[in-house]
């Protein structure tokens, strides 16, 4: 079971001359939810933007292995798309659904890398396009359906309440059937009911056996969701390990409230 | 309805407005007598004109936001989308469009014919550039440089080689659907005002290729006695042959409309409304951003190019000066006006900034006043177009509910 699905070793990134990330290891087992915590601007989603493809890391090794395979898939230096299309999907800090598309075509949005009709299809609508497209369908309804959205699905995306925007986006990702999920602050503006209700759907998404790796501020929501915890601080990774673990890490705490003068 | 504040508004606006206009309106210098006529009553009827119009807009923009702030979903559906939901409507509307289209050569002369038939051509144009700026969000400031690389594909095979019109067809779409990709390689990369920039310098090299490169496109003087579309081999005259145009525009029409409804619906035509709305997120979902966007800038060029062979086809004789960027700003009008990513806001749009200004040949010098003035009052009143497009929605999970 503990087999390890993300390996992220020596990852650097610079800008000009900051190191916003600074030789980062992070593993994700199968099935498992770990948290990236840290200090405003530690350069956790920095390293989500560099893993998935959007920035080019300066050095390091990202793989991906499938489960029950010992393939491992580099994906350093792949488009965005193309990691996407390997199995990690990822949901934005600030949410980038589509406004002017519908729920359900947001969802849609998220098989277009998992189907294949192209101009010849769309135009004949052959059987095996149809095929597709009502498959695509069922999916994306089934997704929405499990993530409350399913009386939204012909809204448009912007007319949507906060919180409900917040599980498109994730409902959006889970619809590239990734092998880990990456959430960027998912709990970012919600209230507090609406934090308690998204803390329920990630363990159910977690329940059924989905890899995930997020970034949260929500320290009540981080030690109740994971299993793993990675502390990040001036793009360095400073401390991991369990919720318990790094509750007591004196590192973490001066990362965090800073440290006491010397008396 | 206009509160007191608004009419005092409106009175200042209007004393502005004479203020403004008091050198053209009331003064009239009469260079010979050497006098000066002060036509006063010109600005009583300035500001009462002024005044009229103010208090008109304002009612318009008072309606507009109490409907707006009253109902949401009421906006978004308007006459016609309403009547097009219902089938029994639909069909009414359709038949009657249908007979009128297929009666109107016969109801009317051959000069109002050839008319609708450019009208008809502009109408697969918007179509095609609808694709690119309406659905892919890509705004496209070139697109008469498809147009002409179809027109002059016909023009050229046609006096080097004979090649008839239905061989060229396809050969000018494809040929422009390759230049579209070519012009798509450098610009993957650009979006909004930089893209507009380099495919408005990408329309311009193509007529500016065409008007200096002599031997090839034989420049200004353009090339002429271009054979018309071909019937079966038949001779026509000059009425048929206007006819047999029409007729074949009109099949272009239907072809190009289910065409771009189909692609619009599908998986492709998902991913270009993606890329428009965020390009970012839509990369992040699995979806190649150079091979769509590539697409669509070719599938927009093909439409283009099957047209230009038509115009060449039409008119038999094409030069440079067809091809103007005042072509492209008209296309994407067209686009603009009839409401971006609808297909019959787009048909609309084209029928009326091409017929308009034809019929409006009456008032003659004030022609282009009123149109401009008609698109000022569309982007005041309707900015979202004519026919704003809504998205499909899907009915059939309601019953797995």
């Amino acid at each position: 079971m503990k087999q390890p699905i993300l390996n992220v070793t020596g990852l650097s990134m610079d800008f000009g001359g900051i190191r916003a990330l600074n030789s980062l290891d992070l593993d994700v087992n199968n099935g498992e939810i770990v948290a990236l915590i840290g200090p405003n601007g530690a350069g956790k989603t920095t390293f989500f933007n560099c893993i998935t493809g959007i920035y080019k890391p300066t050095a390091g090794d990202i793989f991906l292995t499938p489960p029950n395979s010992s393939k491992k898939i580099s994906l350093k230096g792949l488009k965005p798309n193309q990691v996407t299309e390997k199995g990690l999907a990822r949901t934005f800090q600030n949410i980038r659904l589509f406004p002017k598309m519908t729920v359900l075509e947001n969802v849609l949005i998220g098989r277009h890398c998992r189907t294949k009709a192209f101009i010849f299809g769309a135009i004949f609508r052959t059987p095996a396009t149809r095929k597709e497209e009502k498959n695509s369908l069922e999916t994306s309804y089934f997704i929405l359906e499990k993530l409350g959205l399913a009386g939204f699905a012909n809204e448009f995306a912007d007319n949507l309440p906060y919180g409900a925007q917040r599980r498109l986006e994730i409902a959006r990702a889970l619809a590239t059937e990734p092998l880990l999920l990456l959430l960027d602050e998912p709990a970012a503006g919600m209230n507090p009911q609406e934090t308690i209700e998204l803390d329920f759907l990630i363990k159910r998404i977690s329940g059924e056996g989905q890899a995930i790796l997020l970034i949260e501020h929500d320290m009540q929501l981080v030690m109740s969701l994971s299993d793993r915890i990675f502390v990040m601080d001036y793009g360095k990774k400073i401390a991991q390990g369990t919720p318990a673990e790094i509750r007591q890490n004196p590192a973490v705490i001066k990362a965090y409230l800073g440290e006491e003068v010397d008396a | 309805m206009v509160s007191l504040k608004e009419l005092k508004k409106g009175f200042f606006t209007s004393l502005w407005f004479v203020f403004l206009t008091f050198p053209i309106v009331v003064i009239k210098v009469d260079p010979i007598e050497r006098t000066v006529m002060w036509r006063w009553q010109n600005a009583l009827y300035m500001a009462a004109g002024t005044f009229c119009v103010y208090l008109l807009v304002k009612y318009f923009q008072n309606r507009k936001e109490n409907q707006s702030s009253n109902e949401n979903k009421a906006q978004t559906s308007s006459l016609i989308h309403r009547a097009l939901q219902k089938p029994l409507q639909r069909n009414i509307l359709f038949g009657v469009v249908a007979t009128f289209a297929i009666l109107f050569p016969h109801l009317f002369s051959t000069y109002q014919t050839n008319v609708m038939t450019t009208a008809l051509m502009y109408v697969v144009l918007g179509l095609g550039l609808n694709i690119v700026v309406g659905l892919a969000g890509l705004l496209d400031l070139g697109f008469v440089a498809f147009y002409a690389v179809g027109a002059y594909s016909y023009a050229l095979l046609n006096l080097h080689f004979g090649l008839g019109f239905w061989t060229v067809l396809p050969i000018g779409g494809l040929l422009a659907a390759t230049f579209g990709i070519l012009l798509g390689f450098p610009v993957l990369r650009l979006r909004g005002d930089y893209l507009a920039i380099v495919t408005l310098g990408f329309g311009e090299i193509i007529r500016l290729i065409l008007e200096n490169w002599g031997e090839f496109s034989k420049g200004p003087s353009g090339i002429s006695n271009i054979s018309r579309p071909g019937f079966f081999g038949m001779g026509l005259n000059l009425e048929q042959s206007i006819h047999y145009t029409y007729y074949l525009m009109i099949l272009f029409v239907i072809v190009t409309i289910f065409v771009v409804n189909r692609l619009q619906d599908s998986r492709l035509g998902r991913a270009w409304i993606a890329l428009r709305e965020d390009e970012i997120a839509c990369q992040a979902m699995g979806i190649d951003k150079r091979k769509t966007k590539l697409v669509a800038f070719s599938l927009g060029a093909f439409w283009a190019g099957i047209v230009g062979v038509m115009f060449a086809a039409k008119t038999t004789f094409i030069n440079p000066a067809s091809f103007t960027f005042l072509e492209s700003a008209i296309i994407l009008s067209i686009v603009v006006l009839g409401g971006m990513g609808s297909i019959i806001g787009v048909l609309l749009g084209a029928l009326i900034l091409i017929l308009m200004p034809e019929y409006l040949r009456a008032l003659s010098e004030y022609r282009m006043l009123a149109f401009g003035a008609i698109l000022v009052c569309m982007m005041v009143f309707r900015p979202q177009g004519l026919i704003s497009n809504i998205r499909r929605t899907y009915k059939f999970e309601k019953k797995t509910n």
